[in-house]
């Protein structure tokens, strides 16, 4: 984050007396400003969150939902084997897909950051900006095509004479499906830190006849670090929580705790349970970011 | 510049890995592009005919037609209210210090971060707590509260790149701070504000799974072709998937033309 010029001048201003109307922090003007979205947030954002954890402990009689304080829900969870099972995976499979994307997505944004001219890295760039926008259901749904029994993969195999292979509904077509979902914002965050890491650091380590790779591995990675961690912990948030690909690439099977939430949500009235598995993901989630975070800045702010 | 760790070979072998993650990324859209032409039922190669028979199927279809207007009407009130919410907590950000700031920042910019799934089943149970879910005004909700984040960013870079000063010149001037805001930083941030409306409105078009947990009967298109995906192959849901790959990627592609345009026309401050 740039910091902001503007608050020093101010100070400046102050002490010069210039411009008093812009004194007076609370009015009707600021508020203008700044209460709509704060609003909006609380209440349609903070309101639903908080009122997860509330349903959390309700209960369900006769399929119908009524207010209580019950750690009923919490219990029948925690006991079953099957959500453990799907927790154990799902966070195997996010770590898995964090690595993996962060080592496949790392030679793209170096080029993109150290090969390339500044107008091809413009347009770099411009071009990892649009899938992060365009449909990701509709991608998945593409990549059926590609991974399909009968699908392109397998039909270019035919044609050339090898025999098919079973590439949909197994974790390998669930791992291309996280892949499609991280891999532009993971290029995108790498290539921000490793633009920003000064050149003369590169260029001391060459004249001092350190190899390609060590520089790239001692000074390169470690003065990219933040930048590393953190688009690695946004790959895992992101596959922690999708639910497309599992279903739609991986076939459903074995379970991961957000296609545990949609069946428990829209197969009746079990909502305080899928309430649980939500409030267990983001108790998850947060102590992923908060590790991330520390590990990235570990004796960095000393 | 010493040339001791140039090599050829391994820079043509960077750029080489560049072409081939696009490649990577473009695949499954050049796919959904070339099979929606194809008369072939299940996606293959070799290819079979032209024929634009999936797209007259489609154009045909009550059900999409009524999955685009919802879209639509979603898209364009999401894109408005959220760019208006967006662009004034820039704007606070960008002039106001006060207790609690950091608070006000993390409502402002953490919502895309937590897990749709997670945000779909609060947004339903809490929706219809207070009898606002399955409507389109469920998905406008919650689709606000996804979007304003990234209108929010774009103000507020296109804000840090604004002289401060010219604000209290306004002043000076004898500017009132609504004159100022209305003839100083509004047209200055236009450009920002045209691309939060795009940016937004490309989020909301694609956003599915909030909208499928609280749309209830009035589903926008992408919860159409997750209903679709649910059911049969079709190469139907290619022409549909052509047709919002063509519609996000050009909003925001005059987004970013937008955004890049004017960091260019404002020379760069240190």
């Amino acid at each position: 984050m740039p910091a902001d010029p503007y608050f020093k001048k101010t100070s400046t201003r102050k002490m010069l007396g210039e411009c008093p109307k812009m004194r007076k922090r609370i009015s009707l003007y600021s508020l203008t400003f700044s209460l709509p979205l704060f609003i909006w947030q609380v209440v349609f954002f903070v309101f639903p969150l908080a009122f997860l954890v509330a349903l959390s402990f309700w209960t369900v009689k006769n399929f119908r939902m009524q207010p209580d304080f019950d750690t009923i829900n919490w219990v029948t969870m925690y006991g079953r084997s099957i959500f453990w099972q799907s927790y154990g995976l799902t966070f195997a499979m996010a770590a898995a897909a964090s690595v993996i994307t962060s080592i496949l997505a790392f030679p793209c944004s170096f080029a993109i950051a150290f090969k390339l001219g500044p107008k091809a890295r413009q347009l770099a760039i411009f071009m990892m900006v649009i899938p992060f926008f365009t449909s990701y259901l509709v991608r998945v749904y593409s990549w059926q095509i590609f991974l399909s029994d009968n699908g392109i993969i397998n039909g270019f195999l035919a044609l050339v004479g090898l025999e098919k292979i079973a590439m949909l509904n197994t974790v390998f077509a669930t791992m291309i499906g996280y892949l499609t979902l991280c891999f532009p914002l993971v290029v995108l965050l790498q290539l921000f830190s490793l633009m920003f890491i000064d050149r003369t650091l590169i260029e001391a380590a060459h004249n001092l006849r350190c190899g390609r790779l060590r520089t790239v591995f001692e000074v390169v990675i470690p003065s990219a670090r933040v930048g590393l961690v953190i688009a690695a912990l946004f790959c895992f948030i992101l596959s922690f929580g999708d639910f497309v690909s599992p279903i739609y690439l991986g076939g459903g099977d074995p379970t991961t705790l957000s296609i545990l939430i949609t069946d428990t949500t829209k197969s009746g009235q079990q909502w305080p349970r899928a309430a649980v598995i939500a409030l267990t993901m983001i108790g998850t989630l947060l102590a992923v970011a908060f590790a991330a975070i520390r590990f990235a800045y570990k004796g960095r702010e000393q | 510049m010493n040339d001791f760790n140039r090599s050829r070979f391994i820079e043509i072998g960077l750029r080489f890995y560049v072409v081939l993650s696009f490649a990577f990324v473009f695949a499954p859209i050049a796919a959904s592009f070339i099979f929606s032409f194809n008369s072939d039922r299940f996606p293959s190669i070799p290819l079979g005919a032209f024929s634009t028979e999936w797209y007259r199927a489609v154009a045909n279809d009550p059900l999409v037609w009524d999955g685009l207007g919802n879209t639509l009407f979603v898209g364009i009130i999401v894109s408005v209210v959220s760019t208006a919410l967006g662009f004034g907590a820039a704007y606070t950000d960008f002039r106001y210090r006060f207790f609690g700031k950091p608070v006000y920042m993390a409502l402002a910019l953490l919502p895309p971060t937590i897990p749709v799934v997670i945000l779909g089943l609060a947004m339903l149970a809490y929706l219809s707590r207070i009898n606002l879910s399955g409507q389109s005004v469920s998905v406008i909700i919650a689709h606000i509260v996804i979007c304003s984040p990234f209108a929010m960013a774009i103000s507020r870079l296109r804000l840090s790149q604004m002289d401060p000063d010219l604000e209290a010149a306004a002043w000076n001037l004898g500017a009132s701070e609504w004159a100022a805001m209305r003839y100083v930083i509004v047209p200055f941030c236009l450009p920002a504000i045209f691309g939060a409306l795009f940016i937004t409105m490309a989020v909301s078009f694609d956003e599915f799974a909030i909208a499928w947990f609280v749309s209830g009967l009035n589903e926008t298109l992408p919860v159409k072709v997750l209903g679709f995906l649910q059911g049969q192959v079709s190469p139907r849901i290619n022409v549909i998937g052509t047709f919002v790959f063509v519609t996000s990627m050009t909003l925001v592609i005059i987004a970013q033309i937008l955004l890049t345009r004017q960091t260019r026309e404002t020379p760069a401050k240190d």
